[in-house]
């Protein structure tokens, strides 16, 4: 399982492209955004902490179809669901391969970003707590709708089609960790929803994953 | 005598082909009754005026918008459990119509909400869980036409029903805790005392049957129509090896 995680790594540096354009585009987004609504710093510090989370959920879903379609095209997948490992560790392995390459350092830019958006001094702790409990919940459930639509030609549009829905849950209690973070109100509760949607998908989506990517690889 | 006799297709279109005529009659008897009932035969409401009629459109597809999720749930299961063709047809017909009736809803909510609330949409939890519901339609029958194998698509939608349930329920109460709601209570809860008054209700009643059966209804024939499509393209199948 680790040389399978390592290998995704080396394979996502080498390609390039596996940190560069998540972050690239996260930058860009959050830059875009001031243009839509106006420069106004205290409008702009009042959507920070949402328009870090949509950002961030953006970003992760333009890397979601290169989970399962590289070793899709060239048979590694063949090859690794013949291997002794299961289906649903495999799957795993692929979710934290992703969330390490794209999830990890979205989170870590998302405070340097919120200086651009003027985030209330409060809300910097809030948005990296939030985003580092969410964005693993992101990684898993992409996993399963890039699972869904590996065999497809065009499946990138279907992708995002499938996958937004399911990150509604994920958004809202994240985006209010962040802006109640930032309004210095109360987090626990959203926190703790937020934790347990991020724990519960990791504890049950593999299956799911494993099962469809099963099913597709048939 | 079981029902699965039903998931042999032959015997599924034959007693179907019975039932459907009846079921058509009925759907359409009950609905222009309920319809005209509600819109012409009852008082107005002393505070919402006529806009208070638009019940009887917007609560059935409510109701069916949801059940007919749930229909293609339990559908999905016995597909991914039993393997009976009908079953996953079933489910694949239930889609667009339960798309349609969240759009029936959705949309007569508009319209009712613009006179009473004053505004078209507002971000209310119910109306925000149907929005959603309807974005899962849209996924779970784009997922259907994009996939050309028809087993594995049957396989892939069941699960995204499956999963898709779970996250319906998870937004569902994720977006009660977001925003404080607009909409107002059930009016149709087995507690008496917060229900409409017994002269909206009888031809609600009568207006919720006409579209469980319309549902029923087109659920039949579209599942016809999928097995018959089927066995026309394993016809020309068959011609071509021959």
């Amino acid at each position: 399982m680790i040389a399978l995680l390592l290998r995704d790594l080396r394979l996502a540096v080498r390609a390039g492209g596996g940190f560069g354009l998540g972050l690239a585009f996260f930058l860009i987004v959050v830059v875009l955004v001031p243009f839509g609504v106006g420069p106004e710093t205290a409008l702009l510090g009042r959507i920070a902490p949402g328009v870090l989370w949509i950002g961030a959920l953006l970003a992760c879903l333009l890397s979601l179809d290169r989970i399962f379609a590289l070793d899709w095209e060239d048979g590694s997948l063949d090859l690794l669901a013949t291997a002794p490992l299961p289906m649903e560790g495999i799957v795993t392995i692929k979710a934290l391969a992703h969330w390490i390459t794209t999830g990890l350092p979205l989170v870590l830019a998302a405070p340097a970003l919120g200086v651009l958006l003027n985030l209330p001094a409060g809300g910097y702790l809030w948005v990296l707590v939030s985003l580092a409990l969410g964005t693993p919940a992101l990684s898993v459930i992409g996993t399963f709708g890039a699972a869904l639509t590996v065999g497809l030609k065009r499946g990138g549009l279907l992708l995002s089609l499938l996958v937004l829905p399911l990150y509604v849950p994920t958004l809202i209690f994240g985006a209010e960790v962040a802006r109640r973070g930032a309004e210095g109100l109360a987090v626990e509760t959203p926190l703790l929803m937020l934790a347990g949607i991020s724990f519960g998908a990791l504890a049950l989506l593999p299956f799911a994953s494993a099962a469809v990517l099963r099913i597709n690889l048939r | 005598m079981s029902i699965w006799e039903y998931a042999n297709p032959v015997k599924f279109i034959r007693t179907t082909d019975k039932l459907l005529p009846w079921l058509s009659v009925a759907a359409v008897v009950s609905l222009v009754g309920g319809l005209v009932w509600g819109f012409f035969f009852t008082p107005e409401d002393f505070r919402q005026g006529s806009t208070v009629k638009i019940i009887y459109l917007h609560v059935p597809s409510a109701l069916m918008a949801i059940n007919a999720w749930l229909m293609m749930l339990v559908a999905s299961l016995i597909w991914i459990v039993r393997r009976h063709h009908v079953s996953a047809l079933a489910a694949r017909a239930a889609a667009p119509v339960g798309a349609v009736m969240t759009v029936i809803a959705l949309a007569t909510g508009a319209i009712w909400g613009q006179p009473m609330w004053g505004t078209w949409w507002a971000w209310d939890p119910r109306l925000t869980s149907f929005l959603i519901l309807f974005l899962f339609y849209l996924g779970y029958m784009a997922l259907w036409s994009a996939i050309e194998n028809d087993d594995t698509a049957a396989d892939l939608t069941s699960i995204l029903c499956l999963v898709g349930s779970v996250f319906a329920v998870l937004s569902r109460y994720a977006v009660n805790f977001w925003n404080q709601g607009l909409h107002q209570g059930a009016s149709l809860s087995m507690d008496k005392e917060e229900n409409v008054a017994d002269i909206f209700w009888y031809p609600l009643l009568v207006c919720i049957a006409g579209f469980v059966l319309l549902f029923i209804a087109l659920v039949f024939l579209r599942t016809q129509t999928e097995i018959r499509a089927r066995r026309a393209r394993a016809l020309i199948a068959r011609e071509r090896m021959a």
